[in-house]
């Protein structure tokens, strides 16, 4: 066992660190944020060329060949910066698909393009009435001749307004719920008949329903063996689970900070307001509560690259239910104490508070994984 | 950072679980796997099957008869030791005093009274918390007063578990009133056979007799018997609750109670099916779970950074101590609850081994619940003892947030 960041890491961790205080400050953020495109094309680019992007991605790819705990030391990071890139839509959701479920063309064209930031991707895998559940995909695939036609639907598919293209998982054969008959796609964004409406998220990033209206796409879209995407899917959103919380986690210690400093400064009754046991206390729980998440967060990190789906599931459940419910005791807690200000958009407190929200309800919130968790409970015994 | 055990810590872990298989006897596991009442012979005599296997102190270094084992080898027996249904060690001796007559004894104190605590040749118990001195431990008045070559001591301690049993106390006194409180306290050991110690039982609410009042009326305690400086108490006894804390995670039980819970709850009845298919129920186990696995790597985290920096254990173990109370006590409530109408009945006998119930109620109770309710009682010290859950929050917001 061992439980430091490895060299490496601790300087790739120095090095965003860097990055963030002098490239990307709150007043830089919330100007990225208001942009057109939502981002900094620019850090995109840097992210580029430090690698970042590359990370993941075997040697033979032009990646770096890191693994999920590279990827926690990455989004540690894009949390306590609130970075809005689309760094886990593009590099670990959609680059974890091709990884997994690409032919070697496939990954010989793409990954060197993501690495070297020229392609931005956006799983296109939930539906109106799927809620949370992967496996429910209605979005048809018929064959027709040598191509495939899409009709059907997606709903919010993030970071899809900046997409080159999309990885849409599509019914092939069987019902609605099936597990089975899932294959996945790749649409250009360009293609004909795909219709997008974007929109902005709570947390400043975008995202956009999308409408396949008849999307003719050729056999070589086909990632995979047609009818059984879902595994790679699974993985991948596991790892993109991972991803945010090690996000969160970063958020919390960043939040946590900012309201000690807070308890510390703000003065009330002639004394600092950290000054009162009812405020440290919750401090403390909050701490506490930080430092769970983040065991947590390692947790679903070392498991994310497991090709063992039932015990990786576990964790990452485990630690998606837990992160959820540790983010909103954090979050909220952090704006009751910085009172009035703790509510308004000036602060980066409240930023963080809606980012921690955001992430509980990606990727099936706290409900949704304990409930998953819960009933791998009753196989354990 | 890797959560997986090396093939080293997996062949320790082999040889951890063969030992427990052949050296623990049956009847002292039988008892704890059913809750059933242990005696200081079970304890003393598994001290003795342990420090004959020269495991008998697997927290202490090497050079003062321990094991030396590293954090994670330390977590590994401690589990493997839970898995097993094996006795605890007494804490008193080897987790309190043991570390602090280690960094502030002199070389006579530690070169009699260590290797007599392997052999378990004396048992021993904690003088800290009095009447009027609980979570506010430095107000404490209990004197001692030098006279020549000894100290004449008075007062009373409270709260002391297991003092019944023992052979030697160590106890925080007051030996000097001028100062700040902290100021005045010394930490001395005093023989419990001296002339003027008497030994009352308190009777805790679940039925049983674990703690004690302590009185010393003119006891005479050598002046050897005082550890490191006079009216330097205070450090020492500090530098005792962060180890005492430690244990507190208690992860091995905790995890041992986890799947006793998830045993109890297959097999209890409820609404046609076991009551773990009842959602409601089984999403608290779930709940307790998910705290587990946190407590598990933070504990290991907190510990080997320690480790690693050979530093001295700081206020992060009241982290570890308020979830692994909270996670312990939390368990014994749901395995209480699983019950359900078998919680209710109190047999005091049944908690003895040979207890023989008449047919009626042993066909219901028996299996499990006589030590349940009992245990969710009991476990509310939890949270009380070793500093309460609100001196921890105070400690962390002073000592790591700087509130």
């Amino acid at each position: 066992m061992e439980f430091d960041y490895t060299e490496e890491q601790l300087a790739l961790q120095d090095t965003l660190q860097k990055f963030i205080a002098r490239d990307y400050d709150f007043d830089k953020r919330r100007a990225f944020a208001r942009s057109p495109l939502g981002f900094s094309a620019e850090a995109w680019q840097q992210f580029a060329d430090l690698g970042l992007l590359a990370l993941p991605f075997a040697e033979e790819y032009g990646g770096l060949g890191g693994n999920a705990v590279d990827t926690l030391v990455v989004m540690e990071q894009f949390g306590s910066g609130l970075l809005l890139e689309p760094y886990v839509s593009t590099v670990v959701a959609c680059g974890s698909l091709l990884r997994g479920a690409g032919s070697k063309e496939q990954k010989a064209k793409w990954l060197p393009e993501i690495a070297a930031g020229k392609l931005k991707l956006a799983l296109a895998a939930y539906e109106a009435k799927g809620r949370y559940d992967l496996g429910y995909v209605s979005l048809a695939a018929e064959k027709e001749s040598a191509d495939w036609i899409l009709k059907g639907r997606k709903q919010v598919v993030l970071d899809a307004p900046s997409a080159d293209a999309f990885l849409v998982t599509a019914r092939s054969a069987g019902k609605a719920h099936d597990r089975d008959g899932i294959s996945l796609f790749w649409v250009p964004r360009s293609a004909a008949g795909l219709k997008m409406t974007p929109y902005p998220t709570q947390s400043g990033s975008r995202a956009a329903d999308l409408d396949f209206g008849g999307v003719r796409v050729p056999a070589d879209a086909l990632i995979g063996s047609g009818g059984s995407a879902l595994q790679a899917v699974q993985h991948a959103v596991d790892r993109a689970t991972a991803a945010l919380c090690g996000e969160a986690v970063g958020i919390m210690a960043a939040l946590n900070q900012a309201t000690l400093n807070y308890l510390k400064t703000r003065k009330q009754f002639g004394v600092a307001i950290g000054t009162f046991q009812a405020l440290k206390h919750r401090m403390a729980d909050m701490l506490i509560a930080a430092e769970q998440s983040k065991s947590m967060a390692i947790i679903a990190a070392v498991h994310a690259d497991s090709t063992d789906e039932g015990e990786r599931r576990r964790a990452i459940s485990a630690a998606k239910a837990y992160i959820g419910q540790a983010g909103r005791l954090v979050g909220q807690q952090a704006v009751q104490m910085h009172g009035g200000m703790g509510v308004v958009d000036e602060l980066i407190v409240s930023h963080y508070f809606k980012r921690l929200t955001m992430i509980d309800l990606s990727f099936g919130d706290a409900d949704h994984q304990l409930a998953y968790f819960s009933d791998s409970l009753r196989k354990a015994i | 950072m890797d959560l997986k055990f090396t093939p080293e810590e997996e062949a320790f872990r082999a040889e951890v679980q063969a030992f427990f298989d052949a050296e623990l006897p049956q009847e002292i596991r039988d008892k704890i796997e059913l809750g059933r009442r242990v005696g200081k012979d079970d304890m003393v005599r598994w001290q003795q099957i342990l420090y004959r296997k020269g495991w008998g102190a697997p927290n202490w270094p090497t050079r003062f008869g321990g094991t030396g084992w590293n954090v994670v080898q330390q977590h590994i027996f401690e589990e493997e030791r839970a898995a097993h249904s094996a006795p605890i060690q007494n804490p008193f001796s080897m987790k309190m005093l043991a570390p602090v007559m280690q960094a502030f004894g002199n070389a006579a104190q530690q070169e009699y009274f260590l290797p007599r605590i392997l052999r378990a040749e004396d048992w021993w118990c904690q003088g800290y918390s009095e009447p009027g001195s609980g979570s506010d431990l430095a107000s404490l008045r209990t004197s001692a007063v030098r006279q020549g070559d000894h100290y004449l001591v008075n007062g009373q301690k409270t709260w002391n578990t297991l003092g019944q049993y023992a052979d030697w106390i160590f106890a925080l006194v007051r030996t000097s009133s001028e100062a700040r409180p902290q100021q005045g306290i010394s930490f001395l050991l005093i023989n419990m056979k001296s002339p003027g110690v008497t030994v009352r039982p308190i009777i805790m609410l679940d039925g049983e007799h674990e703690i004690n009042d302590i009185f010393f009326d003119n006891v005479k305690v050598p002046v050897e018997n005082l550890i490191g400086e006079e009216n330097k108490g205070w450090t020492y006894a500090k530098f005792l609750l962060s180890h005492e804390r430690t244990g507190n995670a208690g992860i091995g039980a905790c995890k041992r109670a986890l799947k006793r819970l998830k045993e109890i709850a297959a097999e209890q009845p409820a609404n046609g099916a076991s009551l773990l298919e009842d959602v409601r129920f089984r999403d608290r186990i779930a709940q307790l779970e998910m705290e587990l696995m946190a407590l598990e790597i933070t504990n290991l985290r907190v510990l080997s950074g320690y480790a690693k920096d050979q530093k001295a254990l700081g206020p992060e173990v009241s982290m570890l101590k308020i979830k692994g109370s909270e996670i312990i006590q939390s368990l014994a409530e749901l395995k209480m609850h699983a019950l359900g109408h078998d919680a209710l009945p109190y047999v005091r006998e049944a908690l003895d081994m040979n207890w023989k119930g008449d047919a009626l109620l042993d066909s219901h109770y028996r299996a499990y619940a006589p030590p349940l309710t009992g245990q969710y009682f009991n476990q509310r010290k939890t949270t009380i003892y070793a500093g309460s859950t609100e001196i921890q929050k105070n400690i962390i917001s002073q000592m790591i947030l700087g509130l």
